[in-house]
C-alpha cells in the first residue's frame, strides 16, 4: 500500500495534508498522533470511504480515488466508535456480518465458532451488543472486522477503552493475525502501543512529521535527553518554558525530563543555567524513548 | 452482481431490529385501527344538526309550527333564541351558531301568498305581493354548511296547512349504483386503506437509511460488500408483509363495523395492494436518502402525506380539482391506488379496468427503488 500526497480538506480546514506513505505487507503500521491530527480521516481515505481532495493512493492494487468496491472484501475496518448494531445480540451481529460477507451455512457457523472461541465471546453470545462493556465491545468489533480474513486491517484506536492487561492480549491477537499473513494499520495515541508497531508514522495537524521503525526514530532523534533530580522542580520547570535550546520539559515523579536541542554544545551547562538549578541538583543523560520522539517531532514543526 | 443472499442478510437484520422495537410494532396494528375508527365515524359529508339561532318575531302558532317543520329536517338544531336579527348576527360572529332563522312579524300574510304553500296561484310576479316567508342568515365561510342550508330554500310548506303535497314529477330520475343509501363510510373505508398505508409505509422507510447513520452503523455498513440495491430491497421487503397485514385489518374491520363489503376479486386486490405498498415504500426510501436526520425524514413524510389526503380523491373528488392539482395528484401513488381499490371493492372492477393503475404503481415502485439505490453512495462525503 502506498499513498502520494494524500490531502483532505473540510471547508477551510485541512484535516490531512500531503500524506506520503509506503506500507509493506506483513507489518503492523502505526499512526501516532494527538487528537484531531487526522488519523481517522487518513484511514477513511485509505479505505475508500472519503474521497481525497488531492493526491492518490494504491491499496492492495486498487487505485484510490476510484471504484473502491473490490477493496471491500479484502480489507477489514474497525471504526473508532462502535459501529455494529447495539440492538442485536453478539451472536446476531456475527451472523449478520458473516452473511454480508457471503459466508453461508456450515462455513459461516465454523468461522463464527472459531472467532467466538478465539475472542472469548462465548459467554456473551446472547447479550445485546449495546450492553457490552467497552473492552468487550472492542473484542467483538475486532472479531467482526476479521470475519472474512481480510488481508489488510485498519484499526482506529482499537484499545482506547481497554485495560493494560487486555491490551496485551489484544496486541497478541494482532501479532497472530500478522503471522497468518495480514497487514495491519493501527492508530493510537498510546506510546507503549506505538512501540509495538513494526513501523510508525507520527502525525501532527494533518502532516507526517516522521516515520520509521520505533528504534530508528529513537536513534535518529536529534536531541539530548536529560533527567534532573533535585528540589523545587516545579519552579525549574516554569523557568524552562520558552528558554533557548530547550525543546520541552516534563515532570515525571521526582524527576524532570528535559529535551535539549542536539546542536547545543554543552547541554548540561545550558540546562543548569536556564533552569537556575543549584549545585544540589543532579543531571544525568538517558536514552530517548518514543514519547521524546513524539514531543520533539511535534514541537520542531510548530516552532 | 446482486446477491439475494446478502439481501436476505439485511432483511433478517431488519426483522430482528423490528421485533425488538416494541413501539413500532405496536404502531403497525394500532395506527390502522384507531384511524379507521376516527375517520369512519367522524367524516360525514351529509351534514346534520348544524347549530342555529331562532329569531321569531311573529310569535304565533304558525311560526311555531314552521319552526317544528324546519327542525324535523334535522339539518339544523335551534340552540339559541334572540329577539332581533342583530343579536343573532352577533351570535354567528361569536361562532356559537352557524346560521340564524329570522321569522318576520307578517309571517301569516306572507304565507298566504307564498307559492310554497300552494293555496292560490300567485297573483303576480310582483316582489311586493309574493315574498319569501322567512329569512336565513348563514355563516357561508364553510361551503358545505352553506350548501346544506341552501337546500332548505325550496322546502315545501303545504303541510303547514295540513294539505297534501303537490306531487310533482321530477325532471330526472337518478339511480344510485354501488352506494344506494349514500353512506359516507362506503367511500371512506377503501380510501382509508390508501391513506393509512401511505402514512405508515412512507414513515417507516423514510427513516430506514438515516437511522443507520444516526446510530453510527453506516461507517461499518458501507465497508462491507453489500450493494445499495440489496440494502434497499432488504429494508423494504419486511414492510410488504406489514402493509398487507394493515390493509387486511382495515378492510376486515371496515366490513365488521361499517358493513363495507368487498364485491370484487380478492386476488386483484392483493396484487394491487402489494404494488401500492412497494411504491409507497420506495418513495420512503428516496426520502431516506435525502434526509440527513430522522426529524428531516419525518418532515418530508408529512410533505407527502398531506397532499395524499387532500389531493388523492380521498376527501374531495379528483374530478372537481383544477387541472394543475390533478397533475400533482397523479404524481402521488395513492391517487392511482384509490381508483384501483374503490374500483375493486365497490364496483367489482376487473383487470381490464384497473390495469393502467397497476402499471402506474409498478412504475412508481421501480423508479423509486432505482432512484434510492442510485442516490445511496457508499461514501461518507
Ligand atoms: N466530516 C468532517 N467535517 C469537518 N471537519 C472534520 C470532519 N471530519 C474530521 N474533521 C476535522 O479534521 C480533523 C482531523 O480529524 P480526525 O477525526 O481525522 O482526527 P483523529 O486524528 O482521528 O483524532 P482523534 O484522535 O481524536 O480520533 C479534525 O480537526 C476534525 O475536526
Ligand atoms: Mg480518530
Amino acid at each position: 500500500m502506498e499513498a502520494r500526497g494524500l490531502t483532505r480538506r473540510f471547508g477551510p480546514k485541512t484535516a490531512v495534508d500531503g500524506l506520503d506513505l509506503e506500507i509493506e505487507p506483513g507489518v503492523i503500521y502505526g499512526f501516532l498522533g494527538p487528537n484531531g491530527c487526522g488519523k481517522t480521516t487518513a484511514m477513511r481515505m485509505l479505505t475508500g470511504l472519503l474521497t481525497p481532495s488531492e493526491g492518490s493512493a494504491r491499496v492492495l492494487g486498487v487505485e484510490l480515488p476510484g471504484r473502491a468496491e473490490p477493496l471491500k472484501r479484502k480489507i477489514g475496518y474497525m471504526t473508532q466508535s462502535f459501529s455494529h448494531y447495539r440492538d442485536l445480540t453478539v451472536a446476531e451481529n456475527m451472523g449478520f456480518t458473516a452473511s454480508v460477507y457471503g459466508l453461508r451455512g456450515r462455513k459461516a457457523r465454523a468461522r463464527i465458532g472459531e472467532l467466538t472461541e478465539e475472542y472469548d465471546l462465548a459467554g456473551l453470545a446472547a447479550q445485546m451488543a449495546g450492553s457490552l462493556s467497552g473492552g468487550q465491545k472492542q473484542r467483538l468489533a475486532l472479531a467482526l472486522a476479521v470475519m472474512h480474513r481480510p488481508r489488510l486491517l485498519f484499526l482506529d484506536e482499537p484499545t482506547s477503552a481497554v485495560d493494560p492487561e487486555s491490551r496485551r492480549g489484544f496486541w497478541e491477537k494482532l501479532f497472530d493475525l500478522v503471522a497468518e499473513g495480514a497487514s495491519i494499520v493501527v492508530s493510537t495515541h498510546f506510546m507503549d502501543e506505538a512501540e509495538r508497531c513494526h513501523r510508525l508514522a507520527i502525525l501532527d495537524r494533518g502532516r507526517k512529521r516522521a516515520d520509521g521503525t520505533p528504534q530508528e526514530l529513537m536513534d535518529a532523534l536529534g536531541v539530548t535527553v536529560l533527567e534532573v533530580e533535585g528540589t523545587d522542580l516545579r519552579a525549574a520547570r516554569r523557568r524552562l518554558d520558552g528558554a533557548a535550546g530547550i525543546l520541552s520539559a516534563a515532570q515525571i515523579g521526582a524527576r524532570l525530563r528535559v529535551l535539549v536541542e542536539g546542536d547545543v554544545p554543552e547541554p548540561e551547562a545550558r540546562l543548569r543555567e536556564a533552569a537556575g538549578l543549584g549545585d544540589g541538583a543532579a543531571i544525568a543523560r538517558t536514552r530517548p524513548n518514543l514519547e521524546d520522539v513524539f514531543v520533539s517531532a511535534t514541537r520542531e514543526q510548530a516552532a | 452482481m446482486i446477491s439475494p443472499f446478502r439481501m436476505m442478510a439485511v432483511l433478517r437484520k431488519e426483522l430482528l431490529q423490528l421485533k425488538r422495537d416494541r413501539m413500532t410494532f405496536g404502531m403497525i396494528v394500532m395506527i390502522p385501527i384507531i384511524q379507521l375508527l376516527l375517520f369512519g365515524y367522524a367524516i360525514e359529508t351529509n351534514l346534520r344538526h348544524i347549530p342555529a339561532a331562532l329569531v321569531d318575531q311573529a310569535q304565533s302558532g304558525l311560526s311555531r309550527a314552521l319552526v317544528q317543520m324546519v327542525e324535523a329536517t334535522q339539518i339544523v338544531d335551534f340552540t339559541e333564541r334572540h329577539m332581533t336579527a342583530e343579536a343573532a348576527e352577533r351570535a354567528i360572529r361569536a361562532g356559537h351558531v352557524r346560521a340564524a332563522f329570522v321569522i318576520p312579524e307578517d309571517l301569516a300574510g306572507r304565507l298566504v301568498r307564498s307559492p310554497a304553500v300552494g293555496m292560490d296561484p300567485p297573483p303576480a310576479t310582483d316582489a311586493q305581493v309574493s315574498r319569501p316567508v322567512a329569512q336565513w342568515i348563514v355563516d357561508g365561510s364553510d361551503t358545505t354548511i352553506g350548501a346544506a342550508l341552501k337546500s332548505l330554500r325550496n322546502m315545501p310548506l303545504t303541510e303547514l296547512f295540513r294539505r297534501p303535497q303537490n306531487m310533482s314529477v321530477p325532471t330526472f330520475e337518478v339511480a344510485l349504483f354501488y352506494n344506494p343509501e349514500q353512506r359516507t363510510e362506503v367511500n371512506i373505508v377503501p380510501g382509508l386503506v390508501g391513506i393509512i398505508l401511505t402514512m405508515t409505509m412512507v414513515l417507516f422507510t423514510s427513516a430506514a437509511i438515516v437511522r443507520e447513520s444516526e446510530h453510527g452503523n453506516m461507517e461499518m455498513l458501507i465497508n462491507t460488500p453489500v450493494r445499495p440495491v440489496e440494502l434497499m430491497l432488504g429494508k423494504i421487503v419486511p414492510f410488504l408483509g406489514i402493509g398487507l397485514i394493515q390493509a387486511c385489518l382495515i378492510l376486515g374491520l371496515g366490513r365488521a363495523i361499517f358493513g363495507v363489503a368487498i364485491v370484487g376479486s380478492l386476488w386483484l386486490l392483493l396484487w394491487g395492494g402489494l404494488l401500492f405498498i412497494a411504491a409507497s415504500l420506495s418513495l420512503g426510501l428516496v426520502i431516506s436518502t435525502i434526509a440527513k436526520t430522522q426529524l428531516q425524514a419525518m418532515q418530508m413524510t408529512f410533505f407527502i402525506v398531506l397532499p395524499s389526503i387532500l389531493l388523492s380523491g380521498f376527501m374531495f373528488p379528483y374530478e372537481g380539482m383544477p387541472v394543475p392539482a390533478q397533475w400533482l395528484a397523479n404524481a402521488l401513488p395513492v391517487t392511482h391506488f384509490l381508483r384501483l381499490i374503490r374500483g375493486v371493492v365497490l364496483r367489482d372492477a376487473g383487470l381490464a379496468e384497473i390495469g393502467p393503475q397497476m402499471l402506474w404503481l409498478a412504475c412508481f415502485a421501480a423508479i423509486g427503488l432505482g432512484i434510492a439505490s442510485l442516490r445511496f453512495r457508499k461514501r461518507l462525503d
